[in-house]
């Protein structure tokens, strides 16, 4: 009755980055075993090493210049390597690679060097990249808890200190009702279209829609259902309750990695589901399609409670815990772009660019924070930051730029995301969530430039130390960020091509 | 036979049930179980759908096992992190842990 596929049916070459990445991750957890303890640091580099192998054989993916596999899909149409996968593999894995090297000097400080938290590190970046390879709800989902459940157990690392296990458990519970919803939404656009292969969806909705039957509402509840639990993930309003509670619990460098990790995989889902799932799901001839409505409101809530809320935290932590809510309503806009016909590429381009402009910025900023927290976890605050820039000159002018970037003013990667962002915003005739998008980006500028006055022209205590791998990290994000958008077409180049596949 | 609605009306009640039980009960192991009823009724409805629509192919079926795997990985690491807890404080109850704002 069932084929069993043979092994080059599979096309496990066009996987290669993120099955190299699980392997290893599997591989390191048995290696791991026979490390001695005082020795971590070489479990810490042989997945820095492990991270690097796959981002190149992404990056050469994405070049070009190798062939991976044959052809686009994969596992029996589970996965699709397109460009779309490469540009976000590239994010992820650079997320995860920033994440190793701002967590290594903080766990040997803090003695919490153990060697699971490199390999859960590894896992839930493998977990991101799936989601955006998906082809299929069934790899959403897998993907989906494939990311959160590792951070779920760093978020909680520093046990047996109480902050660190609260947020631990409250991402849990959270995340874990959050996951319900995502599964029920898949299982009623499942019974809908009667597949859950994400081109034979496309195929099924513009059936259901154009048969009018009453599958129309299980569609509709359903994918609210899968934004309600894909929002979660990305900390839209109303789903971001957890957000300021688990980033300012959890250990400083395990929030660098995963504010952009869980963003990356969340919007790479969103744009698979809804941009190349559901963009048929049309309900009236030539209108967009039915959730774009829904998704700029909540995009534009997420942009008014995130900037307005920032203003007022005192904890960096926390200030920084808003502006990631922010900046999923920025993105949000993107992905609401790609519910108007013809506009699906473009969007999903814009939304990878501004990720990856985001990733440095917000990774970098956390590592500055990691940079100043004391072994105890205090020093955080926003008065942490008086005379940082006579004491620590570097330190102070990357952060500058982190939230310069944060901000949108131009010459940094920030402002390239959201001109992209804005732009297609505009073509979709979004012109509402674009007008708040850039009237509460000036209202952000508030407090992110609050952060830059205090650190340079206020009298104080500020201190930091960075040990070399926190300062490659910092470095490496602020040139990052600045080259990225001193050179915008390097980001743009890199995102032309995404297209969405459609049909069957 | 049963007709298809009659399970979906059974998923549907699961799953409020288990919304109410996260949103109203504070004690951590309840919400963790209407967790569970939550997933449960998806399972459901999986299987339901995958019968009535689509017996000849195995996807729904197999979806459902997924989620049983995932849930059981939720759960252990749910549990090891309340326990976590519970060995701080000596309490489960979501109200008690206060320390950061909610």
């Amino acid at each position: 009755m069932f084929e069993v596929p043979s092994l080059s049916d599979l096309n496990v070459g066009a996987t290669l980055p993120v099955t190299l990445l699980a392997l290893g991750a599997c591989v390191l957890l048995v290696v791991d075993l026979f490390i001695p303890r005082e020795r971590k640091s070489i479990t810490a580099w042989l997945t820095a090493i492990g991270i690097g192998v796959s981002l190149v054989f992404s990056l050469l993916s994405l070049s070009g210049a190798v062939e991976f596999g044959s052809g686009e899909l994969a596992f029996s149409d589970m996965y699709r390597a397109d460009r779309l996968t490469d540009t976000i593999n590239v994010a992820a894995l650079i997320t995860a690679l920033l994440g190793v090297m701002v967590a290594y000097d903080y766990l040997e400080r803090t003695r919490l060097q153990r060697g699971e938290y490199y390999i859960l590190l590894m896992f839930s970046a493998a977990g991101a990249m799936l989601m955006g390879a998906a082809n299929d709800l069934v790899i959403v989902f897998i993907a989906l808890e494939l990311l959160s459940i590792p951070l779920y157990i760093l978020s909680g690392f520093r046990r047996p200190q109480e902050a660190s296990e609260e947020s631990a458990m409250k991402y849990f519970l959270l995340g874990a009702f959050a996951s319900g919803f995502l599964i029920y939404g898949i299982a009623l656009i499942y019974g809908a279209t009667g597949t859950t292969n994400l081109p034979e969806v496309w195929d099924a909705v513009a059936g259901v829609v154009a048969e009018d039957s009453a599958a129309k509402f299980l569609v509709m509840i359903g994918a609210g259902l899968v934004l309600a639990g894909l929002g979660f993930k990305v900390a839209a309003v109303p789903f971001h309750m957890w957000t300021p509670d688990v980033y300012q619990g959890a250990p400083t460098p395990v929030v660098a990695y995963m504010s952009v990790a869980a963003k990356i995989g969340g919007f790479a889902a969103l744009v698979r589901v809804f941009g190349m799932g559901l963009s048929t799901f049309v309900l009236e001839s030539g209108a967009p399609a039915a959730w774009q409505d829904t998704i700029w409101l909540v995009a534009v809530l997420t942009m008014l409670l995130g900037n307005v809320v920032a203003i007022v935290q005192s904890d960096l932590k926390r200030l920084l815990a808003y502006s990631t809510i922010a900046h999923a309503g920025y993105i949000l806009i993107a992905v609401a772009a790609a519910g108007t016909a013809g506009l699906e590429d473009t969007a999903a381009q814009a939304v990878v660019i501004y990720l990856i402009a985001y990733a440095f910025t917000n990774a970098g900023a956390f590592a500055v924070i990691t940079a100043m927290e004391k072994d105890d976890a205090s020093n955080t605050s926003l008065d942490a930051l008086r005379g940082l820039a006579s004491r620590c000159p570097w330190l102070a002018a990357a952060m500058a730029v982190f939230m310069l970037s944060l901000t949108g003013i131009p010459l940094t990667a920030g402002f390239v995301g959201k001109w992209f962002v804005f732009k297609v915003a505009l073509q979709a005739d979004l012109v509402a969530a674009a007008v708040v998008g850039v009237l509460t980006s000036a209202v952000s500028a508030y407090y992110y430039l609050r952060v830059v006055w205090m650190m340079y022209f206020e009298e104080g205590e500020g201190d930091a130390a960075t040990p070399p791998a926190l300062a490659w990290a910092i470095g490496v994000a602020a040139v990052g960020t600045l080259v990225l958008g001193a050179l915008p077409y390097l980001l743009s180049d890199m995102a032309r091509e995404i297209t969405l596949a459609f049909g069957g | 036979m049963v007709p298809l609605w009659m399970y979906l009306l059974v998923a549907a009640g699961l799953f409020s049930i288990g919304m109410y039980g996260v949103l109203a009960r504070r004690n951590a192991i309840a919400i963790l179980m209407s967790i569970e009823l939550m997933l449960n009724a998806a399972n459901i409805n999986l299987v339901a759908f995958w019968r009535y629509n689509q017996p000849a192919q195995v996807g729904g079926q197999v979806f459902a096992a997924f989620v049983f795997v995932v849930a059981a990985a939720e759960v252990a690491v749910g549990l090891a992190l309340i326990i976590n807890i519970y060995r701080q404080r000596r309490s489960v109850v979501a109200d008690d842990v206060d320390l950061l704002k909610w």
